[in-house]
């Protein structure tokens, strides 16, 4: 089976803080990684191809330093790895990224399956996979949790759903979205380390992937950030004193006034 | 502070890291506690190829050295020495075949080492004789193509789970420590068992056991070397291994400084973190230096024994006495500083203080690592008197 | 891009803390923007000598002209209207208002038209409803060639939907379809009357930050909502509303994607990142038994039971309860932390909530610096009092 992986680098979210005195994010000695979904994404590939044969290439729209994410991938087996980096991607919201992604895909080649993390830990909106699938237009089941079956003309997959599941066929070619439940990612090997650190791996940009400029990154996009603060903070810091009774009662109008209870 | 290590090595460092943060620590109180041996782990370790680290590419290892297996084991070893002695301990079981084994021999076992598919072990010890290595009672008699082996060996670290062992016995007691050889032998020989899992002190998640030898039938093809070549395979391994356990002793040691000085930080008594007292800062700092100076010893010692050199009892013998000397220091004193939570099993430092003395206990007490060391002294000097 | 005047500029570096994205950098005394740069304006506010200012490189005068109604994604399942549906009809009903137009509903699935009264007294103008047994259970593949069809045909401006699985399942695709923008997880709404446009805030790098969003050229604007975010709407059962019924003859042909099954888990695992309260427990309660305490205070707010991590270590409650940064992240309405001092591994994973309330014997424990509102006190006294007041006011 030829199996293409998704993959982003991020930042490391759960260290990003937010400075106290300036109010926006402090990025000093944040590391960045692969996306953690997307580390799930590439394990179930590497299952499929032990079980099945066939490749396994794993792709990324991002800045040149992207490439170690890629490198990162290589490391745990994935097969080769391809960065589509330009300028002119830059700023793309979901739609533009999709489409440029889409592109990417078609030309590392023919494929079975398309495997994305569900989301994006630093964007949390878990839209690029579905839009891959629509500009490739191939069908795709997002939140898979776990794979039944894999035939040669189509795949059953469990969808994780708020309240249980649902069990979804579809034909092949497809794309799936996963979600931590799927599996446990392995750690990297020693000879894959080795492997990532000489593989080459291409960069294709605007003129590469054959596809307009006003399709991709800011010019390609459809929405648009025009503000960004930092959320209201729980800190007031207000101690509450006096007796238990005190404290108690006072609480509870604080939260009343609040509308939280 | 930088040792200058290759892109390579630090390739290895780090994702021993990796895996001892994110598969070691986790479960390593559990490990301890239950005194499981950790065979998921082993299996994490062979997957990510670290298992075959020092082996030779011809047999699927990847031909690293002995600093290659100090840093391994080393990262191992902060987050849990009990696992990385059922990592290094194989090394230990494989070395005499590597060593000293023939070409036959070697592609037979070998492979399934550095594979991480088998375990070796090492059985050389017995209730007699410790230190005393020469004391051994355990007897092998040819009998047309076989040896017949009859004996018991003890505290065989990895017994039972290992697959592969190496003992050491006595083929002609007549000619006392030449009389020695040693042998291979697999689980499931018949005449070869196990007796009860110890229950020790520390290094909880190693099987440590007897190895029972009743009339135990092995192909003479099984011997390493020659008859009589047995305590010169035994020392010429320890040479070799005894860095690793100094690889031990500092990762033990830095898991410890780690645990230490992150509960200074934040524990705060009279107003202020305890870090900021004079007194806590003393201990931490001798326990900073000491690891330092003990990791600078070790690694001298991986990359003298990895240049080739021919004399290395001295060095090795001096990289294990110090490090597990230190070892024992710096988790007495972790403890000290964590104060009354140091004492509770709910954190690790009690468990790093009760593993670190088996490192000046095994491979060779520090009693006789010094002994070792006084007599390369003697040769030393005789030499160096000759000279002139 | 955003312009630097370098004139200016006098390379004082506010404006290189201020970007979200890294984007800027200080190089030889001037700031420097590079691609990473999403025009988000953060550094435009911030700089005093106004030496940034963003250029308009968007593509103007779009197709918006003739786009007209809001439209709400009338979920089901197991026919039953989510409940996010219904605080998407209060929320689109004043941002209907406030655009003077219709709001419509879009509904789904198999011998549903009998709820489509339901929809009209919660708010909806008009309800779009196809039905069929084809569309009883969540398709995606047939459910957006449903939606992407009507869009064309009655092309409103702006359609909302729960993001919830179905909805962040099929509303991408349908959205990359229609090559539209869409915001996803949206916690407020709100429309800019003099540009006729939905404002969309939604948080990002893991709710560190917010963002507001628009959608100015391409139409319609969608985006999703999460639950319990909005109001529920109004119910008036003397509404009236048009009921609009497509047919969806051939839609069912060569589709690629089968639902095999549907199963339902009433399950133990309580999902708590999805909680709007939490009340959470730590080594604090000194003994396995007090969490009684926790679960008895987060049963009378129908909130989820949380743990620090030294409670799960010591195994007085399962790892799904962990928040934190080896356990989950959560950002409830409301967090009461109870015998948790507050590491910074805990912080990391509750720090967002709208509102902490903290409960701890030290009054120097660091919890207390993220809290709203701190006790400084016994939790088996103040605890048991809470539970008490709670009681006496419900009733």
């Amino acid at each position: 089976m030829n199996i293409v992986v998704c993959i982003k680098q991020v930042p490391e979210t759960t260290s990003v803080k937010i400075s106290k005195d300036t109010n926006t994010l402090m990025r000093e000695g944040v590391k960045s990684i692969i996306n953690p979904f997307d580390m799930y994404a590439i394990e179930e590939g590497l299952r499929i191809k032990e079980r099945f044969g066939g490749r396994i290439s794993a792709v990324s729209m991002g800045p040149p330093q992207a490439e170690e994410a890629l490198r990162e991938a290589v490391s745990y087996g994935v097969d080769d790895a391809f960065l589509l980096s330009d300028r002119a991607f830059a700023g793309a919201d979901t739609l533009a990224t999709s489409r440029t992604l889409a592109k990417g895909i078609k030309k590392i080649g023919s494929f079975d399956l398309i495997i994305c993390g569900k989301q994006a830990i630093d964007g949390d909106t878990a839209q690029v996979g579905p839009g891959i699938a629509e500009k490739l237009d191939i069908p795709f089941v997002a939140f898979v949790r776990k794979i039944r079956e894999i035939g040669n003309h189509s795949i059953k997959v469990e969808r994780m759903m708020d309240d249980g599941y649902d069990v979804m066929e579809i034909t092949l070619p497809s794309l799936i979205t996963v979600v931590k439940e799927i599996n446990e990612p392995r750690m990297p090997s020693l000879r894959g380390k080795m492997k990532a650190k000489s593989i080459d791996i291409p960069t294709w940009g605007l003129a590469d992937l054959e596809i307009g400029e006003d399709k991709v990154g800011l010019k390609g996009s459809a929405t648009q950030v025009i503000k960004v603060f930092t959320p209201k903070r729980g800190g007031r810091r207000e101690m509450l004193e006096g007796s238990v009774e005190t404290q108690v009662g006072l609480l509870i109008n604080r939260l009343n006034d609040l509308k939280v209870v | 502070m930088d040792y200058f290590l290759t892109e390579n090595q630090m390739m290895i460092k780090e994702l021993a890291r990796q895996i001892a943060d994110q598969r070691i620590m986790p479960v390593r109180a559990e490990l301890d506690e239950k005194e499981e041996f950790p065979w998921e782990i082993i299996k994490v370790l062979a997957d990510s190829d670290l298992m075959g680290l020092c082996y030779p590419e011809e047999y699927g290892g990847l031909g690293g050295g002995t600093f290659e297996n100090c840093l391994a084991v080393e990262e191992i070893s902060r987050a849990c020495i009990g696992v990385s002695v059922c990592y290094a301990g194989s090394g230990l079981g494989a070395y005499p075949i590597l060593l000293f084994g023939s070409e036959e021999q070697k592609k037979r076992y070998i492979p399934d080492v550095a594979g991480g598919r088998k375990l070796a072990a090492f059985g050389l010890t017995e209730a007699n004789a410790g230190s005393d290595a020469s004391g051994i009672q355990t007897t092998a008699v040819l009998d047309g193509n076989e040896y017949i082996i009859n004996g018991t060996k003890q505290w065989i670290t990895g017994g039972g789970e290992a697959e592969i062992y190496t003992v050491i016995v006595m083929t002609d007691k007549t000619r006392g420590s030449r009389g020695a050889s040693a042998l291979i032998v697999e689980k499931g020989t018949p005449g070869f068992s196990f007796g009860k899992k110890e229950k020790k002190m520390g290094i909880r998640a190693s099987a440590t056991t007897e190895l029972i030898f009743s009339n135990c039938r092995v192909p003479k093809e099984n011997l390493i070397g020659r008859e009589g070549m047995g305590f010169v395979v035994a020392m010429r391994v320890l040479d070799r291994t005894r860095p690793g356990i100094g690889a031990q002793a500092i990762g033990l040691c830095q898991g410890a400084l780690d645990e230490a000085v992150n509960y200074a930080r934040e524990r705060r008594q009279f107003g202020k973190p305890i870090i900021s007292f004079q007194a806590v800062q003393h201990i931490l700092a001798d326990m900073a230096t000491q690891t330092e100076a003990a990791r600078a010893l070790v690694y001298s010692a991986c990359r003298f024994i990895d240049s080739g050199a021919k004399d290395i009892s001295k060095v090795s013998a001096m990289a294990k006495v110090f490090s597990s000397d230190v070892a024992m220091k710096v988790t007495v004193d972790a403890v000290q500083v964590l104060g009354g939570y140091g004492y509770m099993r709910d954190y690790p430092v009690e468990k790093m203080m009760r593993d670190a003395k088996i490192l000046q206990i095994y491979e060779g007490t520090n009693q006789i690592q010094r002994n070792v060391i006084g007599q390369e002294l003697i040769k030393e000097y005789a030499g160096k008197k000759e000279k002139k | 891009m955003v312009k630097v005047d370098i004139e200016l500029c006098t390379g004082c570096g506010v404006c290189e803390e201020a970007c979200p994205f890294g984007a800027i950098k200080i190089q030889d005394d001037v700031a420097s923007i590079d691609e990473r740069c999403n025009l988000c304006g953060a550094c435009v506010d911030v700089c005093s000598f106004e030496a940034i200012s963003t250029q308009g490189l968007r593509k103007t005068g779009g197709e918006g002209n003739d786009h007209k109604g809001i439209w709400v994604f009338a979920e089901q399942r197991n026919g039953k209207i989510a409940s996010v549906v219904l605080e998407l009809l209060g929320e689109g009903r004043k941002l209907a208002d406030k655009l003077g137009v219709d709001l419509s509903a879009v509904f789904f699935g198999d011998s549903v038209e009998m709820q489509t009264n339901e929809l009209i007294s919660y708010g909806a103008d008009k309800v779009y409803v196809a039905d069929a047994p084809i569309l009883r259970d969540f398709n995606d593949e047939i459910y957006s060639k449903v939606l992407v069809d009507l869009i064309n045909e009655y092309k409103p401006e702006i359609v909302l939907s729960g993001a919830t699985a179905v909805g962040r399942s099929f509303i991408p695709e349908v959205s990359a379809r229609l090559e539209t923008g869409l915001t996803a997880d949206c916690t407020a709404l709100d429309i800019d009357t003099e540009r006729r446009i939905l404002l969309q805030t939604r948080p990002a790098f893991g709710g560190n930050i917010m963002a507001t969003i628009i959608c100015p050229d391409e139409r319609p604007q969608m985006a999703t909502v999460r639950h319990k975010v909005m109001k529920k709407a109004i119910y008036d059962t003397n509404r009236k509303g048009e009921v609009i019924k497509k047919n969806i003859n051939g839609y069912g042909v060569n589709l690629r994607t089968k639902v095999l099954e549907v199963v339902e888990e009433i399950g133990e695992t309580v999902n708590i990142a999805e909680a709007d309260v939490i009340v959470s427990g730590g080594r604090g309660l000194q003994e396995p038994k007090n969490f009684k305490l926790i679960e008895e205070l987060a049963k009378i707010l129908g909130g989820a039971v949380g743990a620090s991590r030294g409670a799960v270590d010591a195994g007085w409650i399962p790892y799904s309860h962990q928040v934190g940064q080896t356990g989950k992240t959560v950002c409830p309405k409301l967090y009461i932390a109870c015998g948790i001092s507050g590491a910074v591994q805990h912080l990391v994973g509750m720090q967002s909530s709208d509102v902490i309330v903290a409960i701890n014997i030290d009054k120097d424990a660091p919890i207390f610096d993220v809290a709203t509102f701190g006790i400084a006190g016994d939790v088996f006294e103040v605890v048991p009092a809470l539970i008490k007041r709670f009681n006496e006011i419900r009733g």
